[in-house]
């Protein structure tokens, strides 16, 4: 499970507190770039965890891209994470110029996850989304060719997930 | 005098010069006994002549055949992960496979064994059965590395054949993740062997 | 363009299947051919997906770093890096100096490794059947430094959590001195015979361009983005590790185009020279292990480490729960994303010109499925 530290309030750690007042600067640029939506912003070992709702995917992560201040134009990754009550859907994105990483988290419907596909805004994220549905089933809307990737046609099963049988494996 | 026309005419020099061989034949008219030394430009006797055989060898077909197969393996080359990388290692220059007559060759229709170097995934055991179906006989193939033996470090996965035997009969194992280079060229080797021994047996 | 107007043409489909000799691997391209020009590239994976990711969720911490020796197989030493930085990174661990300055020289030497089999590999596309010679003679060296270090020529299994599995040998000074000698020879001869070779810059030069914007919107990273012209090395930009305490400089290309991307590799190993002779200099004595438990525990939280590999940024997401074994462990796989590009890149390109572009883009299967 995530365990969330705000290491804003406390400063009697030696190891963040050089990073501190640059993470602290960065942490209050994001809140009022993203003051209209409802997030919670953490910081943890050095990174910037953000938790979103599902709605205000499309509309952070295009601010995020576009924003002089965080310029985030690189897609590094799309993860998705089984917990127990949970899906989530984890994002990556890093700014080549300004050299900055943010983490976004936003959790899905364990019975039927759905979320939508920011495909219009990198090209980068379109294999992850594959991916993703291949391994887990998360259907991402607007994504034009969600084909299995990874597994063969006639696989049944979702892998990633945590209740696929994990020694039930056949030799052929 | 009838002349024998098998023997050679003498060679004399056109100048007198001294020269370590002499070049002055001998009086010794058996020429099919002496010295290339003293007779002058004749070919020295071979070991077959010498042991006295009559020049011809009589073989069986199978075991001239096996002996043909054998002196030039053509594999297929069929690298899937991280073998794959020892596979080429073993036909550059440092451990030559060339110089036992072993070629990589791209397509399945001229080659004799397959060397299947790598992990075999489910999705990929219609493509290997097609490419072994599509060899023409005689075949072999060697199974080289642990996740083409028995699955590997891979051995509990979802989407792993554990094993190429599940899908092609295997002549030759060759353990290792990755084996040497040496190993390879020792499975090689044996299969040669088993060629050889196949074709004593069976022929 | 071809006189379409007379002729009744259909496009061909032209399958590069998984057993090919110049796809790199199990890969599978159908390409949508109109004459010899390329219309439409659909690529096919999944040929070697052993499922790395679900595996090393049943593994304990010390097994995994098997499984990433074998994920890019090319780069075994970074990639054992990035796990071991990533669990080191949520336990706050802090690595003696002697095992900082050995990993990076035993990384630096992986690099050039890879490069000289992608320069050997780059020939035989173009058709020339030397390169690969030179390429492996020169891994065959570096293979037989490895050896000696870790007792085996490929899957090394020697980082561990901490630091590394033993001490150098006491020999490794002289040899790795000989073998830097033979690296700077090796890549001067293979640079001649190459890269500036009439026929392989008429097969190379202005052949799949990909400008520095389509490339970061893709999620290009590592020599490929380099070649583009976009200066991006995480050892320079974000340094992990002791990258900063080196002096060396970042090949950038101009235009992206195949030519591009292998030189900035040739380049590279130069560039990888330098480092390891710093780190020569300045490697000090002492302990090569911290002081951790054996069977690894970090504690609950989520963390992101990436490095800089031959081919990109590797990334690993590890979600751990506090239990002995991770629960979640996401690889991010610099080749998955550059092979996304390729159907751009392969726009108005000749059937042999697509080899040139796969091969320069320098993908390995083992990470592209894991």
């Amino acid at each position: 499970m995530a365990e969330e530290e705000t290491t804003e309030s406390i400063s009697e750690e030696e190891v963040s507190e050089d990073l501190d007042p640059i993470l602290a600067e960065r942490i209050s640029i994001l809140e009022n770039i993203l003051s209209t939506y409802d997030i919670s912003i953490s910081s943890f070992l050095g990174e910037i965890n953000i938790h979103i709702q599902k709605i205000d995917l499309l509309d952070i992560l295009t601010i995020l891209k576009n924003s002089p201040e965080t310029l985030c134009n690189l897609f590094l990754c799309l993860s998705i994470v089984d917990y127990e009550d949970r899906f989530e859907a984890v994002y990556h994105l890093q700014s080549t110029t300004l050299n900055h990483r943010y983490v976004i988290k936003s959790s899905l419907d364990k019975d039927k996850p759905l979320i939508s596909s920011c495909i219009g805004i990198w090209k980068g994220c379109d294999w992850y989304e594959r991916e993703g549905h291949d391994l887990f089933g998360v259907v991402f809307e607007g994504h034009p060719n969600l084909s299995p990737l990874l597994l063969y046609e006639e696989f049944e099963g979702y892998p990633g997930r945590k209740d696929f049988p994990f020694n039930d494996y056949k030799e052929w | 005098m009838e002349i024998n026309r098998m023997k050679p005419e003498p060679w004399t020099p056109k100048r007198d010069h001294k020269l370590s061989i002499p070049l002055i034949p001998t009086s010794n008219d058996n020429w099919e006994t002496s010295d290339s030394l003293s007779s002058g430009n004749v070919p020295a006797q071979s070991l077959l002549q010498k042991s006295g055989a009559p020049g011809v060898i009589t073989a069986k077909i199978d075991q001239l055949l096996a002996l043909a197969r054998t002196s030039s393996l053509w594999p297929l080359t069929f690298g899937l992960a991280c073998c794959a990388i020892e596979m080429m290692s073993t036909y550059m220059g440092h451990h030559d496979l060339d110089r036992f007559g072993v070629t990589p060759w791209p397509s399945p229709r001229q080659a004799d064994v397959m060397i299947v170097a790598g992990t075999v995934v489910k999705k990929m055991a219609k493509p290997i059965q097609l490419l072994y179906e599509q060899m023409p006989e005689p075949k072999w193939v060697i199974a080289m590395g642990s996740c083409a033996t028995n699955g590997g470090p891979y051995y509990r996965s979802y989407s792993v054949v554990m094993g190429v035997d599940h899908i092609i009969p295997v002549d030759v194992y060759v353990p290792g993740c990755p084996p040497r280079p040496e190993a390879l060229m020792e499975g090689i080797l044996r299969l040669q062997e088993k060629i050889k021994q196949d074709a004593r047996k069976n022929g | 363009m071809t006189n379409q107007q007379s002729l009744n043409s259909v496009d061909m489909l032209l399958n590069m299947g998984p057993q090919h000799p110049s796809t790199h691997g199990v890969f599978r391209m159908v390409l949508q051919i109109d004459g010899e020009r390329v219309i439409d590239v659909d690529p096919y994976i999944g040929y070697l997906h052993r499922g790395s990711e679900k595996l090393s969720e049943g593994e304990q911490y010390a097994q995994i770093v098997t499984l990433f020796d074998r994920l890019d197989y090319l780069a075994n030493f970074n990639n054992e890096l990035v796990f071991c930085m990533a669990v080191e990174k949520l336990m706050e661990v802090e690595i003696p100096e002697r095992a900082e300055y050995i990993r990076v020289i035993l990384c630096e030497l992986n690099r050039i490794a890879s490069h000289f089999l992608f320069y050997g590999t780059m020939g035989m596309d173009a058709g020339a059947s030397t390169p690969i010679l030179y390429g492996f003679r020169d891994r065959e060296k570096i293979q037989s430094v490895f050896e000696s270090v870790s007792g085996a020529r490929m899957m090394h299994n020697y980082f561990r959590i901490g630091g590394v599995k033993e001490d150098l040998p006491t020999d490794f000074f002289e040899k790795i001195y000989w073998l830097i000698d033979e690296i700077k020879k090796g890549v001067d001869q293979a640079d001649s015979l190459l890269s500036f070779n009439e026929i392989f810059l008429n097969r190379t030069r202005n052949i799949g361009l990909i400008n520095a914007e389509d490339a970061i919107d893709y999620g290009l990273t590592g020599p490929n983005l380099r070649a583009s012209g976009v200066s991006y090395d995480l050892r320079k930009n974000d340094p992990y590790s002791i990258y900063e305490r080196f002096d060396f400089d970042i090949p950038v290309g101009d235009r992206g185009d195949v030519w591009d991307r292998y030189f900035v590799r040739v380049q590279e190993i130069r560039e990888s020279v330098k480092i390891i002779e710093q780190a020569l200099k300045q490697i000090p004595d002492g302990e090569i292990t911290a002081n951790v438990r054996r069977i690894a525990r970090p504690p609950e939280g989520d963390i992101f480490a990436h490095a800089e590999n031959p081919r990109g940024d590797f990334g690993v997401y590890l979600v751990s729960d506090g239990s002995d074994k991770p629960y979640r462990l996401k690889i991010r796989p610099p080749s998955f994303c550059n092979l996304m590009a390729l159907r751009h890149m392969m726009r108005n390109a000749y059937v042999s010109d697509a080899v040139m572009i796969l091969g320069s883009i320098d993908i390995v299967l083992g990470e592209v499925d894991r």
